[in-house]
Order: structure tokens, then sequence, then C-alpha cells
């Protein structure tokens, strides 16, 4: 380095010097690459290691007929995803599924927001509000989901006994086909509505004053003229955001199917994380199993993309 | 018709009062700028008069009508505010046009698709079209209209705003440090644009800023505010050679008023700075005084003596038409700065002992308090007045 230093303050003159310029700078260079490399790659290795090499190994494993645990395979194309495609649980797996999420994502994201609006235009008890509204996304699905079991309980249940108290006609929730998915979307909403109204309280917060300020002397100063004017379009980014995690997250549902109907009546309640989960593991048809997930994988890649490409520029106004 | 008048406004946050007492005329017409540094409580003004602040206390009327617990929209007022506050996700004529929409349609045909097929709607927004691209060419953004304003550089933004506020034809038009985002130079150019136009519409400003350059270029009359209080309203040039207050003297003015503290005694002398002011009227011997003097007050002499100051020269800064000399003059607790002509000023350089003098009639004379002391011609006395304001 000593060397670098003098021969950096000489100026360049005879062709020896500049030799030695080039030399310090192509050292320099590589340091700056070695330091580079030395920070990424901790990182890199672990993304490389837990992220893509099981997606590779999902995408080799669903082109074979391979089970879990045996010794041999063999190399059986797109035969799995014939067979997945073919098959009416897997179909009525993914059709329950693509349901659960267009009704629990509208249905979280209208929620949310009016909670949202309701706590920020109140003065008290807020922080009381946000943490109870906040609460159900903090617990653990699968205890929660024994809670409503209880309050779902045809005869006992709490939600049967009131409607019988009101003169309303009951239901055997979970076990019914026509009131199962309904049912498990609702508690999906009542999961992920703290999530998204925390979100939406951010976003409320981070509207400039000014706005409201301006539409209230253009004459925008109704609730409606302002939420339209104002509110909605600035909760654009927060929204889609809103938008993507809950589909997501509605798209891997699992604890509430696993603890509660097993996919069942039939396949009336059978979602795709859980057919997953129950041919890889317990039919042992990992073959079969990984020609899901890559189905799967698909669809959250495509959510993903599209927040990317297409609504990021529309909700950023640019 | 659309003069302003403010009645004793009070204004408090929480027990803390911003505005105290604050009584001011604004005629027809008139371009009236606050002007005060930042916290003085003219932007809390500014929004009282707006309606999107309500006053603790006293009232106001534009025209002949007390707006007190009138709604913003009813008031005909309009205000550009500093950060433009232009909806983000409109275009530009969206934005310009949204005045317009919200007072000529009925809720019902502001509806996003159904509104279109109410009746009358076409007709209505053919012609809210048309001012807005009157609008839009009359401020050079014609060909603007179909960008959103993240696309837009400062100064037209600025102009989105301004032409926001105009398509309606307000009373009056609310300023808000509308220049403050701007660089140096557009900003110059935007004061002379906002001037133009205020002449063009012929209807009443407000305009609020922190930047004495903004209030003396544009204003008819210029209203000092500091720590809630209206210290003086006047005409830009009035509140430079004569102001009311020493704080007025002290903020207006660039660079600052030098302020000597100084002591009469007999014969009409007031002793600062190792010198003596003569001091015209009949204050008591042993009263203490400000000497206020303006940098430009100052000219060269040879020799030191009565009304000249003496002191070595510490900095020298060179603006092209002028020097700005500081001297540290002994007895002083910072130094005097003069302004000369360049082309009158010799070679001054660091360390070398100048003699600065000033006609009596340049002298600003402050009380202790801080009042303007004034020279009564009729009774050859320096009095402490404050001018009946006519407002």
């Amino acid at each position: 380095m000593s060397r670098a230093a003098s021969t950096a303050i000489k100026p360049a003159g005879s062709s020896a010097d500049r030799h030695g310029t080039r030399k310090a700078l192509r050292h320099h260079r590589l340091a700056e690459t070695f330091a580079a490399w030395s920070l990424a790659g901790p990182a890199l290795v672990l993304l490389v290691v837990l992220f893509f090499l099981p997606v590779f190994a999902i995408f080799a494993i669903a082109l074979t007929d391979w089970q879990f645990g045996a010794s041999n395979l063999s190399f059986v194309g797109l035969g799995n995803f014939k067979e997945v495609f073919a098959d009416e649980g897997f179909r009525a797996s993914l059709v329950n599924t693509i349901l659960y999420v267009v009704i629990v994502v509208p249905g979280t994201i209208v929620l949310g927001l009016t909670i949202a609006l309701l706590i920020e235009s109140g003065k008290s008890c807020r922080a009381f509000y946000r943490a109870i509204h906040f609460l159900p996304f903090m617990a653990t699905l699968t205890a929660m989901a024994i809670a409503w079991e209880a309050l779902l309980h045809p005869t006992i249940g709490l939600v049967n006994q009131t409607l019988a108290g009101l003169g309303l006609p009951t239901a055997n929730w979970l076990r019914d086909e026509n009131t199962v998915l309904p049912a498990l979307a609702m508690i999906g909403i009542w999961q992920n509505l703290g999530y998204a109204m925390v979100l939406f309280l951010a976003g409320l917060k981070s509207i400039p004053q000014d706005l409201y300020d301006a539409a209230d002397i253009d004459g925008a100063d109704l609730w409606l003229d302002r939420l339209r004017t104002v509110t909605l379009p600035m909760l654009g980014p927060v929204t889609m955001f809103v938008f993507i995690v809950v589909a997501l997250k509605a798209f891997e549902t699992f604890d509430t199917v696993q603890v509660l109907t097993q996919g069942g009546p039939g396949h009336a309640s059978e979602m795709l994380l859980y057919t997953l989960y129950r041919e890889s593991f317990e039919y042992l048809r990992t073959g079969y199993g990984a020609s899901v997930a890559v189905v799967f994988l698909s669809i959250v890649v495509a959510l993903t993309l599209i927040q990317a490409r297409v609504m990021d520029r529309k909700v950023h106004y640019q | 018709m659309s003069a302003i008048t403010i009645e004793k406004i009070e204004k408090s946050f929480c027990a803390t009062p911003v505005l105290r007492e604050v009584s001011l005329s604004i005629a027809d017409g008139e371009f009236l700028t606050l002007l005060g540094p930042s916290g003085c409580g003219k932007s809390t003004l500014l929004r009282i008069l707006a309606g999107l602040e309500v006053q603790t206390g006293g009232s106001v009327s534009i025209g002949d009508r007390v707006v007190d617990g009138v709604r913003p929209k009813r008031r005909d007022v309009a205000m550009v505010f500093q950060s433009y506050a232009l909806y983000p996700h409109m275009t530009v004529a969206q934005n310009m046009a949204l005045p317009l929409r919200m007072r000529r349609l009925s809720s019902w045909q502001r509806l996003p698709l159904l509104g279109r097929f109410m009746p009358g709607t076409n007709a209505v927004v053919e012609e809210i079209d048309k001012v807005v691209m009157r609008t839009a060419k009359a401020l050079g953004i014609g060909h603007l209209l179909a960008r959103k304003p993240g696309q837009l550089s400062g100064g037209q933004r600025q102009r989105v705003a301004v032409g926001r506020a105009m398509v309606r034809e307000p009373a009056v038009f609310l300023m808000d440090e509308p220049l403050s985002n701007l660089d140096a130079k557009l900003r110059v150019q935007m004061r002379a644009e906002i001037k133009e136009l205020h002449h063009r519409l012929g209807v009443t400003f407000v305009y609020v800023t922190h930047d004495q350059s903004e209030a003396m270029t544009m204003s008819d009359r210029v209203a000092v505010m500091l720590d809630g209080e209206l210290l003086q309203v006047a005409q830009p040039q009035e509140i430079y050679d004569d102001p009311d207050d020493r704080r007025v003297a002290e903020f207006i003015g660039s660079p600052k008023i030098n302020m000597l503290d100084a002591r009469l005694r007999e014969g009409g002398l007031a002793d600062t700075a190792g010198t003596s002011f003569s001091i015209a009227g009949n204050i008591g011997p042993g009263t203490a005084l400000t000497l206020g003097i303006r940098p430009e007050a100052f000219h060269l002499v040879d020799a030191g003596g009565r009304n000249v100051l003496t002191g070595a020269v510490r900095l020298v800064e060179h603006m092209g038409s002028d020097l700005y000399v500081h001297l540290d003059v002994p007895g002083t607790d910072h130094p005097v700065v003069a302004r000369l002509l360049a082309e009158r000023a010799p070679q001054i350089a660091t360390g070398q002992t100048l003699h600065l003098g000033v006609k009596p009639e340049r002298l600003l004379l402050f009380s202790a308090d801080g009042k303007r002391l004034r020279h009564d011609h009729h009774r050859n006395a320096t009095v402490l007045r404050i001018k009946e304001r006519v407002q």
C-alpha cells in the first residue's frame, strides 16, 4: 500500500511511473471486489442453499415418480402435471383456493380500511382499538382455530346459539359443503384484518394535511368527497401492498384447514397447500406433491410480478 | 368587493398563544404580504382567513360578510400552498378542473361512470374544460394538461397550483410561501409573474413569506409579524426607512442594521463606541438609547470626530457594485457593517483603520424598550410616538 501511495502523489511522468499507477489501481480494484464478495457472500450462500436449490429440487422431483423414502425413481416427464390437472380433487382444491382468496382479499381490505378510518376519525382509545384488532394476527392460528371450532359448534357453539336466540336459521358450519368455505374465509378475514388495519393506519398518517386543506378549499369537504379525492387515491400504494400480502397469505392457508376440516366434507374445503401436504407427506407421493408445489409457486410468482410490473406504476402516479 | 377586515384575532394552541389580538384591514385589490420569521403566526393567520383554522377569538370579514364559521369553500378564497398540494393521482387538467367540478356539478353528476349519463353533465364538463384550457394557456402550461404532477418540475407544479386557484376566479388569493420550494433563479422569475398576475386579475392577494426580498418587491403593503403580534403595516419603503420598532428594523434589511447602545449627555450628544452623535430634540440627559444605522448610511471620511465611527477593518466582502466592510469598533459587541459603493471606496485592506461618518438625520433612534423615537419638527422634540396607522 505504501508503494501505491507514493506513486499516486508523483506526477505521472515517466512510463515506469505510469506502470506503477496502473498496478496500484488494479490492486485497489481487486481489494474492492474482494470486500464486496465477502460482504455479499454469506447472504448469497444462504439464498442459494435455502431458496434456489430447493426450488430446483422441486422442479426436478416434479418430473419423477419419486416416493418419499424410496430408493429408486424414474423420469416421467410431464406425467405428474397431466395427472394433477386431470385429478378432480386437485381441481376442486384449486377452485376452492381461488374462491377463498376472492372472499378473503376484498373482505380484508374493505373491513381493514373501514376500521382504520373509524379509529383515525375518533380521538379516544385509539391504542386500545388498534391493539384488539391486531391481536388475531399475533395469535397462533392453530390455537385460535380451536377457539373458532368451539364457537362454530353446531349445538353448543356461540354462533348457533345466538342465531337461534334471534330466531335465525342455524347451520352446521364446518360440516356442511355449502358453508364450510365461507366459514373458513370469515376466519381468514378475522385473522388478516388487524394486519391490513395497521398498514392502512400507517398509510393514513402519511397523507399530507396540505392535501386535505386543498380539498377543503376546492370544495371537496364532504366526507365522501374527501375520501374519493384524497384518502383513497393516496392509499393506493398501501392498498396494493395489502392486496398482494393478503392474497399470498390466503393462498397459503393451511392451519385452519388442517385443524378444523381436513379438507372435508368431501373436497369442499380442500385447498392447495393442504393438498400438497397430504399428497407429499401422508400419501408420500412426493413427485405428485412437487408438481402441485410448482403450480402453487407459479401462482405466487405471477402475483408478485403483477405487483412489480403493472400495479406499482399505477399506484405511485408516475 | 373583497376587502378583508381582521378584528382582534386571537389564536392559541393548547394554551400557547400564537396570535395576540391581531387587527388588520386589507383593501380590495391590494397585495398585502405577511412577513415574519418562521413560527411568528403568519401562516396561522392566513389559515384563519381561509377557514382552515378556527380562531380562538376575534372576527374576520371578507367583502361585507362576516365569515367566522363559514366553510372554506363558501368564503370565495383560493389558496396556493408551499407544497403546492396537487393531487398526485390526477392529471394537470383534472387538478385544475376539480374546484369547478365540485362547485358546478352535483354529487350525482360527479359519479365515476354514471355521472356522464346524468342530464346536463356534458355541457357543464365542456364548459369546465374550456375554462381550464384558457387558464392553462394563460399560465403557459397548456402543453402539460395530460401530465401528472410527478412528471413536472417545481416551477411547472407551482404554475399548476396557481392555475387551480385561478380557475374559479376567487375574490381573494391566499398564498402560503409559494416560492420557497423553488431554486433562487426561478424564485425571482416567479416573483415577477405573481406580481403580474395580481395586476391582471386585480383581486386581493394575501401573501405569506419569511423572505424579505419577496415582501419588498411584490407588495403594496407589508405587515411585519413577530411572536404573534403585528408590529407594523406599511408600504415596503416605509417599513425599511421608517420602522416603528427595533425588531422591524432588525428583521428588514440585508446586511442587518447596526445597533449601537448609547447614553445621552448634556448638549444633545449620545456617547457610544468611543465617539458621540448629535441628537436633536429634548430627551433628558442620562436616557439610554439605541442608535440604528443602516449599512448604507455610512460614508468614508478622513478623520475621526463627532458622528464618525472609527475602527479596524475585519473583513471586506466584494459584492460587485458594493463592498460590505466589517469593522471592529472598540466598545461594540458586534462588528459594524458598512455598505460602500465599490467605485467610491479606495482599496480597503483588512486591518486598516477606517473612519465612517453618519449624517445625524440618518440615525434611527429607539428607546430602551425597542420603540422608535421620532423627531417632531413642529415642537423640535424627539418623542416616542407610535404613528397612528391608517388601516
